[in-house]
């Protein structure tokens, strides 16, 4: 297996994808069986191989880049084809490549109008990559691209397939009709491409100060402190809102209940899953690291966009209707616990938000399957007209009130140790951080975390329980099928197992996370 | 033999054939106008051939590549009428303009 | 017998400690069984003989007689055993760990919840027979004994919450079990969401104090508390770690063993169906507080003790206070739950001040009994198909083994010698007098006059008088009458075990864990203050039948005895739950609406500002500077070019014959231009 430790498996888990996609572009539109058995395969090897990068990953030594590789790619810039994991990245590599496959799963017979499965199938597959290959990006020119990589599929998946209803934008007397799918896709590709502009002058400006591209040699150099004052500040400002528009934190959050709520199941799912962790990870892959001083300047600054987040995203989701955008809203809260963990710059914290992040991918991208599947059925996502859910569909409405109990932090579930040890690292920030105000955010969390549960049970007492409407009568409900099961279950089990055994992620993280803590803030 | 004659001869056909293609209307008459002047140039090949005595009697062969030429510039100039003529049941050539700016 | 001072785990002249063998290394088995119970009766429950009950009840049968077996080893042995699994790392130091504790109170507890468990569970069999979702039902209520069992095995504070939310949980389940009506979801939300709201505290109390110390370990905690050791003295709040943290804890413990003022979900939750009141009010829900508070003890006797007067006034409200709600109550069920949180006042109070004992042994006796009543409500319930009492009356000769054993229940709660709740209120009352807390005390001696009076109130309107009810009233079946009996046996015993001056074994029992503490113990009755006590409960039993023994034509005009001003309040429940829906609702509402407003209106406001106005400012440049500016020096040359083709086009003809003449005037041109120049 040397082949596959030497940098060539992680880049069959980007590049497969991408290959796939190819080849499903020779196949002709009508063989779409074909279409689809491709792509399932490509993604289950994907999977599989990610599977076998955490086997071949070593645990003692975590903190490493591992299965990595150097080749000269550019040189005229001096940025190079460097890849590899740690403890950090492999947790999330392997969500991304399970999630893709559920999600082709499920779609084997879910599609949104107007259908092109081949279309849809070679979108899923290119996300794919750029979502794999942001994980394992070790160069900063390698890291923009792959995180820009996946902002055109999900554009064209959200203006393509996404909700047809018009929609008015109003603006005192100006008005501009549109279609909420086109309002959503633009806001969300020209929100996150602003953030990421902001990104790449802050990856240029860096690159000619430290005159490399190379993430862990510029970790290096921000250990020893070669990244101070005004230049500093500047550039984590452009990484701040590249990454805070993707993650999102409030107030930059607005993109994300449109394009939710406007995307196609698939797309909702994969956004949730996996498109958000890509900011948050950055902080911790790239921002942190590489500007410690700045990032301890700016951690209360995050705690308290961050808190604020929590709360507002909760509110928001009380005063919601239509459940997608429920969901979409509580997908701010959530991060914004994960934020609150980053913020406190703590092993704790960071630890938390990693698992949150995973938690939160897991459970908030079965959400949306539910919602998805629901919205197949009922054809309104409107609370006020759905109830009784549970009679009707009763697979369905069960996994969703296991999986709703799941997102409002049960304990012993994956939603609550990543909200818990928020809390503890906001208790007991990095020192020489304002601890009053970190525990005021504490304390704004908590509180957070009983609005959730109050939206969450307003939103089942409405649609999962009391008596279907009379409207429903007669009409023939077809409970969840197989290939929804088979798409749902790995994540039911998934929430259950990091619930009991969350090691399952720390094992991974832990000793990477201390030793990050220990390099930029001195252990 | 002095060459004056033959070639006032050769000028003359020419003459008339230059007045036939610009004055005659019909498109057949303007083809054997041409001729004409093809023929009145064969003349002055032939003719300054004799005159100079050359060796390799250039102006003959010449002459006679022109008459190939002009046999079939005929055929196909005579297809061609033939065709409009076919198409448009006329041979005037000032009703065919369709190339005009 | 006075010891101030118990035991750390072996010390000198303790009490000899046992370190536990198999029976306790396999402990964890009774909290597994009842987790794995649920996932066989979900997945396979329809698929069984009995729709899955028989494994429920198999559960529970295993979990009594590993609990019985447990707590029969501790009191010959005193054992102490605890073990812990690392689930999680999270940071150089901290772990986070599964584990299970056996020693005095967690097998005290293990036991009520195996023997209290069991017989709901076996009763639920006849009580729920042909009910809507009978399996699930069961499921619910295994997963209530697990987490429940999951809380009080925990070693760490960290394992504390995971058991005391999944409690929550399993009570919304089951709560909320008729959730066709919305009043059912209702309450079930309703519970969930108090107890959230409680829990607040306790995260960030369970936060605190482990941050103190690093460890989330309860014995590492209290270890250090009481060593004067860790970051307790760090001001927090306000006030010190110590004392925030306690309280902070204190609040937990008031949502989940319903402390005025977050009782108001306990009466509410009488939506669910009768066996779950039972299990929730004896064994599995609204004690976990109680067992938080005996569990820190510690703390709360050495460096967090000014939190106590905080604890003991709550504690005291909410015994006098809600006791008296009972007493204008018309459902049955309703009754008793008001019971319960008075009753749950009295054991908050007493382990506030100082009686760990008095606390535990009052929880321990009131389990027995309070699930006796509510399994005798429900029997009656059961057989006339309401909750009222209006429709009720003269049942005492339809329903014999019910009357007799609901009869002693109320003794026992009322306080009457020599039924359970004697000894344990007046074992409170002496804990009271001896800690100097005579106001309090007095107060617990009106509350036992209260608890008595309504208790008679509720006898005399649900067994005597005339039948108000329809159809015809009938004893229930074996497999609910059953457990009735059993419970009312150890209703009338349980008090035995602590009896001072004869036997005090309770307080050996559930003592063996504790640190450093003070904890007093009469060395025998205290006859002033039993003639105290039992003279309440006599006086209340007295006026309760006096009157309520006689059939009153309505229930307003049988509760008209009360002063009309407080009556409006009692029947208001003092209004707080319109205080809690007001804050529910201003949240919900205007603030939630506000929210969205700001997310809609403004923030996307200023996106979609910025978004037109770009498109407007697209529009200027592309009008004016690029159309009408750039474009028009480049539109000028082109239509110059077109305008002169367009003259000189003329030229072409298409005539054949002018192109041949323009030849020939060319030629002729040509030559005379060279026969002129070139001579």
């Amino acid at each position: 297996m040397d082949w596959f430790d030497s940098g060539w498996g992680l880049s069959l888990i980007v590049f497969l994808p991408l290959v796939g996609a190819l080849l499903i572009g020779l196949i002709p539109r009508s063989n779409e069986e074909s279409i689809k058995q491709l792509s399932l395969v490509t993604t289950l090897v994907v999977a599989a191989l990610s599977v076998v990068a955490a086997f071949r990953f070593d645990y003692g030594s975590s903190a490493a880049f591992q299965l990595d590789t150097t080749l000269s790619w550019i040189p005229s810039i001096g940025s190079n084809y460097h890849i590899g994991i740690d403890g950090i990245s492999l947790p999330l590599l392997v969500l991304s490549a399970v999630v893709t496959v559920l999600s082709v799963i499920y779609s084997w017979n879910h599609w949104d109008e107007p259908r092109n499965p081949k279309a849809f199938l070679i979108l899923i597959l290119i996300l794919e990559a750029g979502m794999n290959g942001t994980f394992v990006a070790l160069d900063l020119v390698l890291f923009f691209i792959f995180f820009e990589l996946v902002l055109l599929p999900m554009y064209f998946m959200i203006g393509i397939w996404g909700d047809k209803t018009p929609m008015v934008v109003k603006l005192g007397s100006y008005q501009l009709t549109t279609e909420t799918r086109l309002y959503a896709s633009i806001k969300f590709f020209l929100f996150t491409l602003f953030g990421s502009a902001f990104m790449l002058l802050a990856f240029l400006a860096l690159s000619f100060e430290g005159g490399t591209f190379d993430i862990p040699a510029l970790i290096d150099m921000g250990a020893s402190g070669a990244f101070t004052g005004t230049f500093a500040r500047l550039v984590f400002a452009g990484m701040f809102l590249g990454f805070a528009v993707k993650v999102p934190m409030w107030p930059l959050h607005t993109w994300l209940p449109d394009a939710h709520t406007a995307a196609p199941t698939v797309g909702s799912v994969l956004l949730a899953a996996i498109l958000l962790k890509l900011g948050s990870y950055g902080f911790i892959r790239i921002a942190i690291p590489i500007l410690p001083e700045e990032a301890r300047a700016w951690a209360p600054v995050i705690a308290i966009l961050a808190a604020i987040g929590i709360i507002y995203g909760s509110l928001a989701c009380l005063a919601q209707t239509d459940m997608k955008r429920l969901i979409a809203f509580s997908s701010v809260g959530h991060m914004g616990f994960v934020m609150l963990g980053i913020a406190s710059m703590t092993e704790v914290g960071i630890n938390a938000s990693i698992i949150g992040m995973v938690a939160h991918g897991i459970i908030t991208g079965l959400l949306f399957f539910l919602a998805g599947s629901m919205h197949h059925r009922y054809h309104t996502r409107d609370m006020a007209q759905l109830g009784g859910n549970m009679k009707l569909l009763p697979k369905i409405g069960g996994i969703l009130g296991f999986t709703a109990m799941a997102s409002l932090g049960l304990p012993g579930l994956a939603g609550f140790w990543g909200e818990f040890w928020s809390l503890i690292g906001a208790y007991n920030p990095l020192s020489g951080l304002d601890v009053n105000l970190f525990r005021g955010t504490m304390v704004a969390g908590a509180i957070g975390t009983v609005l959730t549960a109050g939206y969450m049970l307003w939103m089942l007492q409405r649609v999962n329980l009391g008596e279907p409407s009379a409207k429903w009568e007669g009409h023939e409900m077809h409970d969840a099928d197989r290939f929804e099961l088979a798409a749902w279950a790995p994540l039911l089990v998934a929430t259950v197992a990091i619930g009991i055994y969350p090691r399952i992620i720390t094992g991974s993280t832990n000793d990477a996370v201390v030793a990050l803590v220990a390099r930029a803030f001195g252990g | 033999m002095t060459l004056a004659p033959i070639l006032l001869l050769a000028a003359a056909l020419f003459s008339m054939g230059i007045y036939g293609l610009l004055a005659r209307r019909n498109a057949v008459m303007v083809l054997l106008a041409v001729e004409l002047m093809l023929n009145a140039v064969n003349i002055n090949l032939v003719a300054f051939e004799a005159a100079i005595r050359d060796s390799l009697a250039t102006g003959q062969v010449f002459a006679i590549f022109v008459i190939t030429v002009a046999a079939a510039e005929v055929g196909i100039g005579l297809a061609i009428v033939l065709m409009i003529f076919r198409n448009r049941q006329s041979a005037n050539l000032d009703d065919f303009s369709t190339m005009s700016g | 017998m006075m010891s101030d001072l118990l035991f750390r785990f072996a010390e000198e002249g303790a009490v000899e400690i046992g370190a536990g063998g198999a029976l306790q290394e396999w402990a964890w088995l009774i909290l597994v069984a009842p987790f794995v119970a649920v996932a066989g009766i979900v997945f396979f429950g329809k698929r069984m003989r009995y729709q899955g009950a028989e494994l429920a009840v198999g559960m529970m049968a295993f979990v009594f007689v590993y609990g019985l077996i447990l707590w029969v080893q501790t009191m010959t042995d005193h054992v102490v055993y605890e073990n812990s699994v690392v689930i999680a790392q999270v940071s150089e130091s901290l772990v986070f760990e599964w584990g299970w504790v056996v020693d005095g109170l967690s097998s005290m507890m293990y036991f009520v919840v195996g023997v209290v468990g069991l017989l709901v569970f076996v009763y639920a069999l006849g009580y729920m027979r042909g009910e809507i979702r009978y399996t699930w039902f069961f499921a619910s209520l295994s997963l209530f004994a697990g987490a429940m069992l999951v809380l009080v095995a925990a070693p760490n504070l960290a394992q504390l919450i995971v058991g005391w939310e999944l409690v929550g949980l399993a009570s919304y389940l089951l709560i909320s079990h008729y959730w066709e009506d919305k009043e059912n979801s209702t309450a079930g939300m309703k519970a969930f969401f108090t107890n959230k709201v409680a829990d607040v505290g306790l995260i960030i109390g369970a936060i605190a104090l482990s941050a103190a110390v690093g460890s989330f370990r309860i014995s590492d905690i209290l270890d250090a508390a009481t060593h004067g050791e860790g970051g307790f003295s760090a001001p927090l709040f306000g006030s010190t770690v110590a004392v925030a943290g306690a309280l902070l804890l204190f609040f937990g413990a008031m949502g989940k063993s319903a402390q005025f003022p977050l009782h108001i979900w306990l009466p509410d939750a009488m939506a669910g169906p009768t066996p779950v009141s039972a299990l929730m009010h004896a064994a599995t829900m609204v004690t976990a507080g109680i067992y938080l508070m005996a569990r820190m003890f510690p703390l709360y006797q050495t460096i967090a003790e000014a939190a106590r007067p905080y604890m003991i006034a709550i504690g005291a409200a909410t015994l006098f206070l809600t006791g008296l709600l009972a007493l204008v109550q018309d459902d049955i069920k309703k009754v008793l739950a008001y019971s319960t949180v008075s009753q749950l006042g009295y054991m908050m109070t007493a382990v506030a001040a100082g009686g760990y004992t008095a606390g535990l042994f009052h929880l321990f006796t009131h389990a027995f009994f309070k699930a006796l009543l509510f399994l005798g409500a429900g029997s009656v319930i059961h057989s006339v198909h309401s909750n009222n009492m209006s429709d009720m009356g003269g049942l005492r000769k339809s329903m014999p083994v019910t009357f007799w054993t609901f009869v002693i229940g109320s003794g026992a709660l009322a306080g009457v010698f020599p039924l359970a709740g004697f000894f344990s209120k007046d074992e409170i009352l002496g804990t009271l007098d001896h800690e100097g807390y005579q106001l309090v005390m007095w107060i617990a001696i009106a509350g036992a006059f209260v608890t008595a009076f309504y208790m008679t109130r509720a006898v005399a309107l649900t067994f005597f008088g005339e039948y108000k009810g329809h159809g015809h009233p009938h004893e229930s079946e074996r497999v609910m009458t059953v457990p009735l009996v059993v419970l009312a046996g150890l209703s009338a015993v349980a008090g035995f075990v602590n009896w001072p001056g004869v036997y005090t074994g309770f307080t050996e029992w559930v003592g063996t864990r504790a640190l450093t503490m003070g904890d007093h113990h009469p060395e025998a009755l205290d006859l002033r203050l039993a003639a105290f006590g039992t003279a309440a409960a006599l006086l209340g039993i007295a006026g309760g039948w006096l009157l309520y023994g006689k059939d009153k034509e309505s229930q307003q005009a049988r509760d008209a005895f009360w002063i009309p001003g407080l009556y409006d309040a009692f029947k208001a429940k003092y209004w707080l739950d319109d205080l809690a829906l007001g804050i529910v609702a201003l949240v919900k509402g205007p603030s939630a609406r506000f929210v969205n407003w700001t997310n809609n209106v403004i923030i996307d406001g200023i996106i979609n500002t910025v978004g037109v106005g770009t498109r407007w400012l697209g529009k200027l440049v592309y009008g004016r500077f690029d159309q009408q500016g750039i474009d028009l020096a480049i539109n000028a040359a082109a239509a110059g070019s077109g305008a002169a083709g367009g003259a000189l086009r003329k030229l072409q003809t298409g005539r054949i014959q002018q192109y041949a003449g323009a030849l020939v005037v060319g030629a002729v041109a040509l030559v005379v231009g060279f026969v002129i120049f070139t001579n």
